[in-house]
């Protein structure tokens, strides 16, 4: 559903631009007069003269000091400490679909802990032929799969459930990276164990004091799971479980356990602590669903937002933001200036890839008047993404998780933005 | 293991998935090793002992052991009174561990042990594992069964001379036992969110409703909070 936008020549965002009934003011469309010569071309600068960083300077490089606010934030209120808590992606400084791994989320129940590879140990266990011990070096020796998804926080956007709170798509939708994994189908392991044919589930959980785990279906274990020991080329980083972690395309992030130690086949769920009193969702008549692990399909817009005001006046704006779903890949992505009133189909990157974040762009020629910013996702399922009161319809307010509503950016004249509800 | 009901229905709803729900991975992925390569090595009873530790539903998986909620208390304020308070009744923006009963249909609901937890069992292995927090696994089974009986004591649903075992356990019922349902989310919201969806004059008008910056509780350049929650709202989005 990709396609050229009529806006990409001049002469497009006039007609775009007329189409939408949009008066710019006189000259928005033409390049600004400079008054005088330009220093910076017309004298010549100390980088243009002295030398750079030689090559030794650098082995392992962190991003230029000008890109200092592309950091990872927490909020400090939202935990009873920092040990056991959540921290956001800078998604609105972000572009393309790949996140970085150093300013990717962390969420830990115990600390990020330091495992070495040496010391690793992963057993398999249960209901199994051959109950296993495997080194992490023996992980380098199977036959290894590759796949991008996105991991993304069951609590992301939790915090919106009663209504706007967050200013800045970090910290509304921050809880989520996308990175290229390689690893080992968790299949092949099981493979190397037997299942038994009573095992029905795994129970899986890490090496750190929060063990953190979950139970997953022999059917969902035995298809696309991962145990991966790379993403985005390099050794996991510490805090994302380091030397191996379990990838589970599509489903909430809290089942990607990290620093993985134990795969143990059963017959039943264990209802773990991690199954039962969290990642539990409770509906508006206190009945709670339990093992909702599809994360369902879900955008926003994460330039313009209240972390990235338009500081460039009226005229053309590259509305951009991510789309993803855990059912499959994002087939469309539609954006509306106004508030839901009306929609435009925005153009995707690269056609979308199931159970990954997919990149959107809308070319836009704004007209210097306040915008009412959303985004709605659609999946190959057909699903689209459902407003926040409709979520509330069926749910409530008290789900804690799964909130994939649509998020609105209130844009005012003067270019800055907010986190908004609207009618 | 016996399966509960609960689990017997989610296994018909997984067998039942659609084929477009399932993964297709790309033609080279699909290979994978379906037989043995020989690598790892046996994993030896002992190891498989000393990880292996969780506790289901039924009880399977509780070591031989007991305590009462006595000795629990005493081993609850030494431990864990700290930060969980000494009634359980959670201190600051620790977790509270009693109370909260008949507020799961309200606006902010408290999710307890006793409010809230399906199964005994979790708690057992929960605390057994991962409690006290930031040293974990100290805690001896009895010591864990008398911790797990005071907080039953706690949460009103055993008497103060209580004793629990790996023999009575599985006779506990948890009052929101049945308070939990599998992910119905195919039945309750797909075909309603699969509609064709409208892409013009779509609404007659919109207003804000609500702002953030009222609430003015987003951390500011320097990464500190700059207010305090507005009730709970953040729920448990982070906490425990």
């Amino acid at each position: 559903m990709t396609g050229t936008p009529a806006s990409s020549t001049r002469r497009g965002f006039l007609r775009a631009g007329l189409a939408a009934g949009v008066a710019l003011p006189a000259g928005a469309t033409l390049a600004r007069a400079q008054a005088a010569p330009d220093p910076l071309i017309t004298e010549v600068q100390d980088w243009a003269r002295y030398s750079g960083d030689g090559v030794d300077e650098t082995p392992y490089g962190l991003p230029i000091r000008f890109e200092a606010d592309v950091i990872r934030r927490n909020v400090p209120w939202l935990t009873a400490d920092t040990i056991s808590s959540i921290n956001f992606t800078p998604i609105h400084a972000l572009d393309g679909t790949i996140t970085p791994a150093g300013c990717a989320f962390e969420r830990h129940h115990s600390g990020a802990i330091e495992l070495a590879k040496p010391d690793y140990r992963l057993m398999i266990n249960g209901l199994v032929e051959r109950p296993l011990v495997f080194s992490y070096d023996d992980l380098e020796r199977f036959p290894r799969r590759q796949g991008v998804y996105f991991c993304e926080c069951a609590a992301n956007t939790g915090m919106e459930w009663a209504g706007a709170q967050l200013n800045g798509s970090q910290f509304t939708h921050g809880m989520i990276h996308n990175m290229e994994y390689v690893g080992v189908a968790l299949r092949t392991l099981l493979a190397e164990a037997g299942v038994k044919p009573e095992g029905k589930w795994v129970y899986v959980e890490g090496a750190d004091a929060s063990s953190n785990g979950r139970s997953i279906p022999l059917d969902k274990a035995m298809d696309d799971v991962m145990v991966a020991f790379k993403a985005n080329g390099e050794a996991l980083r510490k805090e994302h479980g380091y030397p191996a972690r379990l990838v589970v395309p599509g489903w909430e992030g809290n089942l990607w356990v990290k620093w993985l130690r134990r795969i143990e086949v059963t017959d039943a769920p264990v209802e773990s602590r991690e199954e039962t009193s969290k990642y539990t969702d409770t509906l508006a008549n206190g009945v709670s669903r339990q093992w909702t692990w599809v994360m369902d399909a879900k955008s926003v817009v994460t330039a313009p937002s209240p972390q990235v005001a338009i500081r460039h006046g009226p005229g053309p704006l590259v509305i951009t933001g991510l789309a993803w779903s855990g059912r499959g890949a994002i087939t469309r992505v539609d954006v509306s200036v106004d508030g839901g009133r009306n929609w435009t189909t925005a153009r995707l990157a690269q056609p979308g890839v199931p159970m990954a974040v997919t990149r959107f762009y809308l070319d836009h020629l704004w007209d210097g008047e306040e915008m009412l910013l959303q985004s709605r996702a659609v999946d190959e399922t057909g699903y689209v993404q459902p407003t926040k009161a409709a979520l509330r319809d069926i749910r409530g307010e008290n789900s804690i998780y799964h909130n994939n509503g649509i998020q609105t950016w209130w844009i005012k004249k003067d270019g800055t933005a907010e986190n908004v509800e609207i009618s | 293991m016996s399966k509960s009901r609960k689990t017997a229905a989610l296994l018909i709803i997984l067998a039942a998935a659609p084929a477009a729900a399932q993964t297709r991975l790309p033609p080279a992925e699909q290979a994978s090793a379906a037989t043995p390569l020989g690598l790892g090595r046996p994993a030896l009873p002992e190891e498989v002992a000393a990880w292996d530790l969780d506790v289901s539903p039924d009880g399977t998986g509780l070591p031989e052991g007991s305590g009462d909620v006595a000795t629990g208390e005493e081993i609850y304020l030494e431990q864990c009174a700290a930060c969980h308070g000494d009634f359980a009744e959670g201190l600051d923006n620790w977790p509270a561990l009693s109370g909260g009963e008949g507020t799961l249909d309200r606006v902010d609901p408290e999710r307890t042990i006793g409010s809230y937890w399906p199964h005994l069992s979790t708690v057992w292995d929960y605390v057994h594992r991962s409690m006290p927090f930031g040293n974990a696994q100290i805690l001896t089974p009895d010591e864990t069964y008398a911790i797990t009986a005071y907080l039953l004591y706690s949460n009103g649903l055993a008497e103060d001379d209580f004793v629990l075992s790996n023999e009575n356990f599985a006779e506990i019922r948890m009052p929101n036992a049945g308070g939990f349902i599998p992910d119905d989310r195919a039945a309750s919201e797909y075909p309603v969110f699969s509609a064709a969806p409208c892409m013009e004059n779509c609404k007659d008008s919109v207003e804000i409703t609500m702002h953030a910056s009222v609430l003015d509780v987003t951390p500011d350049d320097a990464g500190d909070a700059t207010g305090a929650a507005a009730g709970d709202p953040a729920g448990d989005a982070g906490s425990d």
